[in-house]
């Protein structure tokens, strides 16, 4: 039995909606940030296993990987502080206080 | 000739308009009244220096033998629209315009000169000095247009000059109704004037006066033939026409402003509802006259408009009691005979007894704007005296105002058509006239002579004689409510001085030899007395003057018995016959409630409603979807990547 | 043909990544759902690891499962009390976000099938890319050299950092 592309593809398809749903329904900021953490986690397998199975000599696919890691890295860290920031102004991180951009 | 005097005479008035109009606040009454008069006197003398050498000074550009030529002093072009079709500015000079150019500056003077008496002290006394430079200015430029365009910039300059004067006294409602009854009915007809002169020019391919008239045959043959439901072109662009002249010159059915318009000052009525503006139909058509020739429908039309108009004002005039209101009606039965006589001069392209309707009826204007002017300036004084229009406040005035009263009398006689006074020689021929185109013509103009006859006595008598009321006590009670009131006397010198020159003009106006200054195609006529017409037409008035003194010299009874025996007859003429309420009634009720109504009503709910619902519909939908813009983040996530998810499937079903 | 245990490797890895994923977003305890996350990315730094990225790997585990999910737990320890637990959701919320969520897996998945030729490709053999060709890479800037992207990160780091200090400074 040989563990073809697909094999690969259908769990990162899984990690990518959960991370779809717990982004959706969520209300804390930061369990809406994790989600998010999970489906650019998926979207890094995907790059990584296309890269290894149909180009396997050339370094693409991982190498965007790597900074894709990175800049999620700066990400989280720059939305930490304004959940932090946003929590010392209204006590709370649930989303639904977040709601004065409106009409 | 030089151009200087002819250009002046138009550039004065013109000039004296702007000039009063703009710094008339900043003079006084008496700077404003003397620089208006001066202004249309030397017009006058300049006026009269053009019309003597146009007629006498032998110059071969303006006499031919006997035959007086018509001479375009200038002809600028205005306004090109296309090779042919231009809008030219000029000055025509010819035995009409000439007759004009003396008649109208000559009234207009007098006026002039009137009015610093008559309008002493009231408010606006430069306003009105400027108006009537400006009506001067406009109706000399009718006269002495060389097309018919400029003729008719002329004729609504004249129309709106008149709504001017009319509401000058702007804060009453009636003078103001007036004023614009009299413009919209004028104006109403200008719009049949309009289309006879594109139909006109359509054809003919030009619209100045001269390559037209004098080459009639020429014109008939550019409209080729072309007839409309019946008739041809060339009739119904003459016929339209002429429904300009009678707006202008209240013809029934276009007759209903000229009563309304005695609302304006006496000296008004007198310029311009009597001697000049009222003429300028009659002016058109005798300029238009070899054109006219042309067509029987179009000259039978004029006759038959101008008949029944005269009869319908005479019977009118005999039931009226404001005195300016009998005058109005007069001047409309007056200016009917000029019509009438235009009407009868030709037949079947051939002038009658050559042309003598035409000449009649110059003369009949000249000699009319004389005596109707006086007779109106008289009334003024009178008004001016017993501060009335109507007969009731007045009688047995003879003993108090006998200049008047004697100028008075010699406009009456005038109008009446006794001799030697000046309205028997141009009468006389206008019946002649009629009677050598049909005998009914003749007959039915001698009875409404003979009514002219009556109606104006039955004023004279009235106002003069009839009663003698006792103006004392009633000075003593208008003085005792604080009213200054004065006992009736002659007036002052500016008022009275116009009266004289009118009534001897009156006098002896008809002795000028007429018909060798105008007649239709400039060839000398000579006049003769024709014995039979002018006897009987003298008799039937002397009857009628005799028939008004037995009613109405002295107080009595009879009038009103003989009124009482034709009560609804009488009522009728006094309601004028119900015009007005006709012209209301189709106005109010048929176009105002019938078509103006639901054409208001549609365009307020139907279009604006939709406009309305437009904006209702977006106002709702952008509430509705507003929504969509919650402030919660993941709603948007929500649909942003619904959005993504189909785009993606549409690009790899349609594109990959 | 894969040996026995690389099979059994890639199934304890998948189920891994599977249950936890779907852990982290279910569960009402934030604490838990970080803890769960950590293991998720574990999960997946084996699945790096599986196919020969060792360097790849590393990262991960470094980066992402200590750097990210310690930065997480330092901000739900600040902004929250340990025992909190959040309410329960709306059903019409877990309605719309399964909506989401099956539509994206309809469609990738739509997508996948359709192009069912690659998908079906076994291991190829590869050398693994050795540390001396990574710096290479990294550092060169020649053609399929990644100097540029490698400042550039740089300097959104350097953004980063100053962005965050000064937004979440107090006071």
């Amino acid at each position: 039995m040989d563990i073809t592309l697909i094999w690969y593809l259908v769990p990162a398809l899984v990690m990518f909606c959960c991370g779809v749903y717990g982004f959706l329904t969520r209300r804390n900021m930061i369990a809406m940030l994790i989600s998010l953490e999970l489906m650019l986690n998926a979207v890094d397998i995907n790059f990584v296993v296309f890269n290894r199975y149909l180009y396997p000599g050339s370094m693409e696919g991982w190498m965007f990987t790597l900074f894709g890691i990175a800049i999620a890295a700066a990400e989280t860290a720059l939305a930490i502080a304004i959940i932090i920031n946003l929590f010392r102004v209204s006590k709370n991180i649930d989303v639904r206080d977040t709601t004065k951009m409106k009409y | 000739m030089d151009i200087t005097i002819p250009i002046l005479i138009l550039a004065i008035p013109l000039f004296m308009f702007l000039f009063l109009g703009l710094a008339g606040v900043k003079m006084s009454h008496k700077l404003a009244g003397t620089l208006g008069t001066l202004g249309m006197g030397t017009v006058l003398v300049l006026s009269y220096y053009t019309a003597f050498t146009y007629y006498f000074s032998g110059n071969p550009l303006f006499i031919d033998g006997t035959d007086r030529l018509q001479y375009e002093v200038f002809n600028v072009t205005w306004l090109q629209f296309t090779d042919f079709l231009s809008i030219k500015l000029g000055f025509l000079l010819d035995p009409i315009s000439a007759m004009m150019l003396v008649v109208i500056p000559t009234i207009s003077f007098m006026v002039h000169v009137y009015s610093l008496g008559y309008m002493h002290g009231e408010k606006g006394f430069q306003r009105y000095y400027a108006f009537l430079s400006l009506f001067s200015f406009s109706m000399l430029g009718l006269v002495v247009a060389t097309n018919i365009f400029q003729m008719y910039i002329f004729w609504e300059l004249v129309g709106a000059s008149s709504f001017l004067l009319i509401g000058f006294f702007y804060t009453l409602p009636s003078a103001v109704a007036a004023c614009k009854k009299a413009f919209i009915v004028t104006r109403f007809a200008d719009l049949g004037f309009l289309l006879g002169i594109l139909i006109l020019s359509f054809y003919t391919k030009q619209l100045d006066f001269l390559p037209m008239t004098q080459n009639p045959q020429g014109v008939f043959a550019s409209f080729g033939g072309a007839t409309f439901m019946g008739a041809s072109v060339l009739t119904w662009a003459l016929v339209l026409i002429f429904t300009g002249g009678m707006g202008k010159s209240a013809m029934l059915p276009l007759h209903i402003w000229l009563p309304d318009a005695m609302e304006g000052p006496t000296p008004v009525s007198a310029l311009i509802h009597a001697a000049t503006m009222v003429v300028a139909g009659v002016y058109l058509v005798a300029r238009l006259f070899p054109l006219y020739m042309l067509e029987n429908a179009a000259l039978m039309f004029i006759t038959v408009v101008g008949a029944v108009t005269a009869f319908y004002a005479a019977i009118v005039a005999c039931t009226q009691i404001d005195i300016k209101r009998i005058l109005a009606f007069s001047t409309i039965s007056q200016i009917a005979f000029m019509m009438v006589s235009l009407g009868v001069a030709a037949h079947n392209n051939e002038a009658i007894h050559h042309g003598l309707g035409y000449m009649a009826s110059m003369f009949h204007l000249f000699t009319h704007a004389m005596f109707k002017a006086l007779l109106f300036l008289g009334a003024g004084a009178l008004i001016h005296a017993v501060h009335s229009n109507n007969y009731t406040a007045m009688g047995g005035l003879r003993k108090y105002m006998p200049v008047t009263h004697i100028t008075f009398l010699i406009g009456c006689l005038a109008i009446a058509g006794i001799p030697p006074f000046a309205g028997f020689w141009s009468k006389d021929e206008i019946l002649v006239a009629c009677f050598e185109n049909h005998w009914f013509w003749g007959a039915w103009m001698m009875m409404v002579a003979a009514m002219t006859a009556f109606y104006m006595f039955r004023m004279y008598f009235l106002v003069f004689w009839w009663d003698n009321p006792d103006y004392e006590a009633r000075v003593k009670e208008a003085e005792a409510h604080g009213h200054h009131a004065a006992m009736p006397h002659d007036p002052s010198f500016p008022m009275l001085f116009p009266l004289v020159f009118l009534a001897a003009v009156s006098t002896v106006c008809g002795l000028i030899p007429f018909g060798q200054l105008v007649t239709f195609d400039g060839s000398e006529y000579i006049a003769h007395l024709n014995l039979p017409v002018a006897g009987a037409s003298v008799a039937i008035a002397v009857i009628a003057i005799f028939f008004a003194r037995h009613l109405y010299i002295n107080k009595n009874d009879n009038p009103k018995a003989m009124a009482d025996k034709v009560r609804w007859l009488w009522e009728a003429a006094h309601h004028r016959f119900y015009w007005d309420e006709i012209y209301l009634f189709i106005t109010r009720r048929i176009i105002f409630d019938g078509i103006c109504k639901p054409i208001a009503w549609f365009d307020r709910h139907v279009i604006d409603g939709t406009m309305n619902g437009l904006a209702y519909i977006t106002n709702q939908a952008s509430v509705a979807i507003k929504g969509f813009q919650s402030g919660k983040v993941q709603m948007y996530i929500w649909w942003y990547l619904i959005g993504a998810v189909v785009l993606g499937l549409i690009t790899a079903v349609c594109i990959l | 043909m894969e040996s026995v245990g690389s099979i059994i490797c890639y199934w304890i890895i998948v189920l891994a990544i599977v249950i936890f994923s779907i852990l982290t977003v279910t569960t009402r305890k934030i604490l838990r759902a970080a803890t769960y996350l950590l293991f998720t990315l574990f999960a997946t730094a084996a699945l790096y690891f599986k196919l020969d990225y060792e360097f790849l790997g590393t990262v991960q585990i470094a980066v992402y499962a200590g750097g990210i999910v310690v930065l997480f737990v330092f901000s739900i320890l600040l902004t929250t009390r340990p025992g909190d637990n959040s309410e329960q959701l709306a059903s019409r919320k877990k309605l719309l976000g399964v909506i989401g969520a099956l539509a994206v897996a309809g469609a990738a998945g739509w997508a996948l099938c359709s192009r069912c030729s690659d998908i079906f490709t076994s291991l190829p053999a590869m050398q693994n890319p050795d540390m001396k060709e990574i710096g290479t890479a990294l550092l060169g800037s020649g053609y399929q050299q990644y100097l540029l992207p490698f400042e550039a990160v740089s300097v959104l780091l350097l953004a980063c950092i100053i962005g965050g200090v000064v937004i979440a400074r107090k006071r």
